[in-house]
């Protein structure tokens, strides 16, 4: 049953082959016994589960079921949902109890689907290896002495790990993609504005984005029919109607022209990756599409323009943890000054701490020209890449990470290693544009991504090109060792 | 040495709108702590802001009432400092691009003359809640109550082009009465609705360099901004013929004890690291919203003011007052529609009305005296049915409460007594009575005579115990010595 995707299970459902209790039941037992060891979820919500599952079955019953009806998710813990701890990773917020769900959560639920339980994530989604949680890091289910990547780690692993069939997941600068790509799942970053961030706790909010994960990149347009939506309560959000994205899934791909970055196949690619990515595209070329090299060339500047941008936002979004009206608050503060520093201090882990520092310092009065001024600057001129490419090609492709999974602590103490981890993601972020990694190998004995990135609003192309390429691949039907 | 004062005003408007800046909550004044607060207010995770069109456009009210340019894009920004009234940890305002650029107000002065006070801008933001740290709350510990925390506010920053506290004044009243006369502000200073920072520095007289200057915050009343002014300048001069220096220094005026102290200096000032808010797009405003808007603004005070010259003959003086006050006009003019006395009624509303309205801290909206009330009263006077003196008397008794202009003269006998033959009666009784007065009028020289007459009259009105119509019995009199002689 843990094997099923989405759409075999929106189909067993309707079909009566089994009801929504029985599957919800089968997965909560499974969390239960093997989560234990990758500790991907932070809060199981059995209770709640199984209550909206026996709903499900109703509906079903009557005939008027929903897209998504009875099907159970994981939802990353950085999306709140009323009623049940939303803690972002974080100490700060692990007494936190929100009285409002974010709209993804509601359009999950307005779809029928159930809740299963809230997924780890580094904390306030910063870190590529999901060892900054405080709830402890997630095991990479391929590998247990590796990380899952980050920050939407535990999505990824519990989708992996067939804790889930599919997972919502944040990405900010690489946090769908890489965990995906580590975890041989198929994540999707939409484009900036397509699905809602009200509700969704804020790293940084120019580059922050919700997007679905799921084993097959069909499942990834079922969530996200349901996930993308316009929403009024968020400023950014882009008034456009929204494309059933299973619609064009089977369309053919020839004379698709395919962008490659001769950026993302320099130094740093590990050449085992290398192989599995070209190897790839050689399947796409063999599909009909047209492989075309292309320069992006301030991607390098990415990595720099990206750490002086999220901090800066961040240093601002997470001043409002105080500990004046929710969350952790210090014991006994003496004065004001004491409430803010050791709350502060206490509440939050190392990286957000360096990161809040990062921002603040670039924000700072006689540095801002030099810093926020300059990468707003780079901002453009990283999008004006992508501007260029498009006009002659239909989608880009590269890898989605420099390597596969790597072990715990061996970029610990060296953050700029870690950041650059994110060399392939970071540069849609900045642009805003959609992203998306599929599975494309294993590489010793861990799997390794294949990036697509799009046009702004093209993610029904990007998800026809790699659900094509899922119909000529089976890399991402492997499952980790033990789990099938 | 003789010194100049040099001052600039940043004003802080509340606008009415009904709901917050960037949330749905309730903006209304006086509700229980934390009860106006939502979600969004309280800054609780994943909350996002969505601008309140209203005070947009009510800001773009005011950029075309002062003849401002409008910025067809304005950035919001974010000012970040830690405060546990500001639940975000930043402040979302304009400082780049704020939606209103220079533009100017015409101020009239006491003595007639007037002035142009330039509006460096007006920028819109949110205002922050309120610390309780006085009163009910025990062992030491600061109360905070959000309610006002993202009420929407323009923030209006002028040139230093005051060069004293009158003219300081002057300017806050004319903004006060722009604004209530947009109806983008109600005006209420003892709410808060407007608050003053004062910019003052000074300088040797005929000199040109600006002297360093204080910023005294958060002055809710005219007479508060005035005497911390006086205050202020009267400190800088002592200072510097002393031997001083002016630090530049933000200053706290307590109006209970007239007192003013420092409340930071610049080196204690913070770094509020403004960056534009990526929570928020910038505002594009199209032309059409702007025409619309402008088409649509209604009559300003200098508009009011010439009209009410024109249209009832007031003097400038009368039309000053009664136009800069957008519901004193109303009543004045719903007031005169009735009374077809404009003149009768200007000095009414001016004077006896608005001595009361002030007296009991009241609005001409909320006058126990309505406009119909005061225009039954003004007919009376101006028929003659009553004496002046005596409709003061029956304002006083509509005020209470007591009804009308002709039930309160009918059930307190006050109706003036103009029957000529009556008062004719009344005159030849008061002439016999005093003969020796009348004696000495026929034995005075012509010319002074008049001034006798006053001795007449106050016999009479005594005798009809002030009821006589006096003008007819000043007439009769004079008739009736006249003939004597």
């Amino acid at each position: 049953m843990h094997n099923l995707t989405i759409a075999e299970l929106v189909e067993g459902l309707k079909n009566k082959a089994f009801s929504s209790t029985e599957v919800t039941q089968y997965l909560l037992t499974r969390i239960k016994s093997l989560d234990t060891e990758f500790n991907a979820i932070i809060t199981v919500t059995e209770a709640e589960a199984l209550k909206a599952a026996q709903a499900a079955d109703q509906r079903l019953a009557q005939g008027d079921a929903p897209a998504l009806c009875g099907v159970p998710l994981v939802h990353k813990d950085i999306f709140c949902t009323h009623g049940v701890r939303t803690s972002c990773g974080s100490k700060m917020l692990d007494n936190f109890i929100p009285p409002y769900n974010a709209t993804v959560i509601e359009n999950f639920q307005h779809s029928g689907a159930v809740m299963l339980g809230k997924s780890n994530m580094d904390e306030f989604a910063m870190g590529s290896s999901n060892e900054t949680s405080f709830y402890g890091p997630v095991k990479n289910p391929w590998s247990t002495d590796c990380v899952p990547g980050g920050s939407s780690g535990g999505s990824a692993a519990a989708v992996a790990a067939r804790l889930a069939p599919g997972a919502t997941a944040t990405d900010t600068g690489g946090s769908i993609r890489q965990p995906a790509a580590l975890c041989g799942v198929t994540g999707l970053k939409p484009t900036y504005g397509r699905v809602s961030r009200w509700g969704m706790i804020a790293f940084a909010s120019s580059l922050d984005q919700g997007g679905p994960m799921a084993r097959t990149a069909e499942d990834c347009a079922l969530l996200l029919n349901c996930m993308a939506s316009y929403d009024s309560k968020d400023s950014t959000s882009v008034d456009r109607s929204t494309p059933d994205y299973s619609a064009h899934l089977n369309a053919s791909l020839k004379g698709l022209r395919i962008g490659v970055p001769k950026e993302y196949f320099s130094e740093g690619l590990d050449p085992d990756t290398e192989q599995a990515v070209r190897a790839a595209l050689t399947h796409y070329e063999n599909q009909g599409a047209q492989l075309i090299e292309i320069s992006l060339p301030n991607t390098a500047l990415s990595v720099p323009a990206y750490y002086v941008i999220a901090p800066a936002e961040a240093s601002a979004n997470l001043s409002r943890f105080d500990g004046v009206r929710y969350g952790y608050r210090c014991d006994n503060p003496q004065d004001l000054q004491d409430l803010y520093c050791r709350t502060r201090a206490e509440g939050f882990g190392e990286e957000v701490q360096r990161r809040i520092l990062i921002g603040t310092y670039c924000l700072s009065a006689g540095y801002y020209d030099a810093y926020y001024g300059k990468a707003q600057q780079v901002r453009q001129l990283i999008k004006q890449d992508f501007v260029n490419a498009f006009e002659k090609v239909d989608l880009i492709m590269g890898p989605t990470c420099p390597s596969p999974a790597f072990k715990f602590g061996s970029k610990g103490n060296d953050p700029v290693a870690m950041y650059l981890e994110d060399i392939y993601t970071i540069s849609t972020n900045l642009a805003g544009l959609p992203g998306m990694s599929v599975p494309c190998g294993v590489v010793e004995g861990k799997p390794v991504g294949l990036q697509i990135i799009g046009n702004y609003f093209d993610e029904a192309r990007m998800l026809n090109a790699a659900h094509q390429y899922q119909q000529v691949t089976d890399w991402h039907k492997l499952a980790p060792e033990g789990i099938q | 040495m003789n010194w100049e004062t040099v001052i600039g005003l940043e004003v802080h408007v509340q606008l009415a709108t009904k709901t917050k800046i960037f949330s749905g909550a309730s903006t209304a004044f006086g509700a229980a702590p934390n009860t106006q607060a939502c979600a969004i207010d309280l800054a609780m995770p994943g909350t996002l802001p969505v601008v309140n069109q209203q005070a947009i456009d009510y800001a773009i009210m005011f950029g075309l009432a002062i003849d401002a340019e409008i910025s067809k894009t304005s950035v919001f920004e974010r000012k970040n400092y830690f405060y546990p009234d500001l639940p975000k940890g930043y402040q979302t305002t304009q400082l780049e691009k704020p939606i209103v650029g220079r533009g100017t107000v015409a101020v009239q002065l006491a003595d007639g003359s007037s002035q142009s006070v330039r509006i460096h801008h007006a920028h819109l933001e949110e205002d922050a809640g309120k610390s309780l740290h006085e009163g009910n709350f025990r062992h030491g510990m600061s109360g905070i109550d959000l309610n006002r925390a993202g009420t929407p506010l323009i923030e209006i920053v002028s040139e230093p082009d005051m060069r004293n506290s009158q003219e300081a004044v002057a300017f806050a009243k004319k903004l006060h009465s722009i604004v209530t006369s947009l109806g983008i502000c109600d005006g209420e200073m003892s709410q808060g609705s407007m608050r003053f920072d004062v910019n003052i520095s000074v300088r040797p007289q005929g000199t040109t360099e600006l002297g360093t200057r204080t910023e005294t915050k958060n002055l809710n009343s005219f007479k508060f901004m005035e005497e911390a002014i006086h205050l202020e300048v009267e400190r800088q001069i002592d200072l510097i013929e002393d031997g001083g220096t002016v630090l530049q220094e933000t200053r706290l005026y307590n109006g209970e004890t007239r007192t003013a102290r420092s409340m930071r200096s610049k080196e204690e000032a913070n770094d509020y690291r403004y960056f534009p808010c990526p929570d928020l797009l910038p505002v594009v405003l199209s032309d059409q919203r702007i025409e619309t808007l402008r088409s649509n603004l209604p009559e300003l005070p200098d508009a009011r003011q010439a009209r009410f010259i024109e249209q009832y003959q007031l003097s400038p003086y009368d039309a000053n007052i009664l136009g800069a006050d957008t519901s004193m006009a109303g009543y004045f003019e719903q007031a005169t529609a009735k009374s077809g006395n404009a003149k009768l009624t200007a000095n009414w509303v001016t004077g006896e009305l608005s001595a009361r309205l002030n007296a009991d801290n009241l609005s001409p909206d909320n006058s126990p005296v309505s406009a119909e009330q005061l225009a039954a009263l003004i007919v009376r006077i101006a028929d003659s049915t009553i004496s002046g003196k005596m409709a003061k008397e029956v304002f006083e008794g509509i005020w209470a409460g007591e009804g009308d202009a002709d039930q309160i003269i009918e059930a307190r006998g006050l109706k003036q007594v103009s029957d000529s033959g009556a008062l004719e009666a009344m005159v030849d009784e008061v002439l016999a009575a005093n003969q020796s007065m009348v004696e000495d009028y026929i034995n005075t020289d012509p010319d002074k005579r008049k001034k006798k007459l006053g001795g007449f009259m106050g016999q009479i009105m005594k005798a009809s115990k002030g009821q006589a119509n006096p003008q007819q019995v000043s007439q009769i009199l004079a008739q009736k010595l006249s003939e004597m002689l």
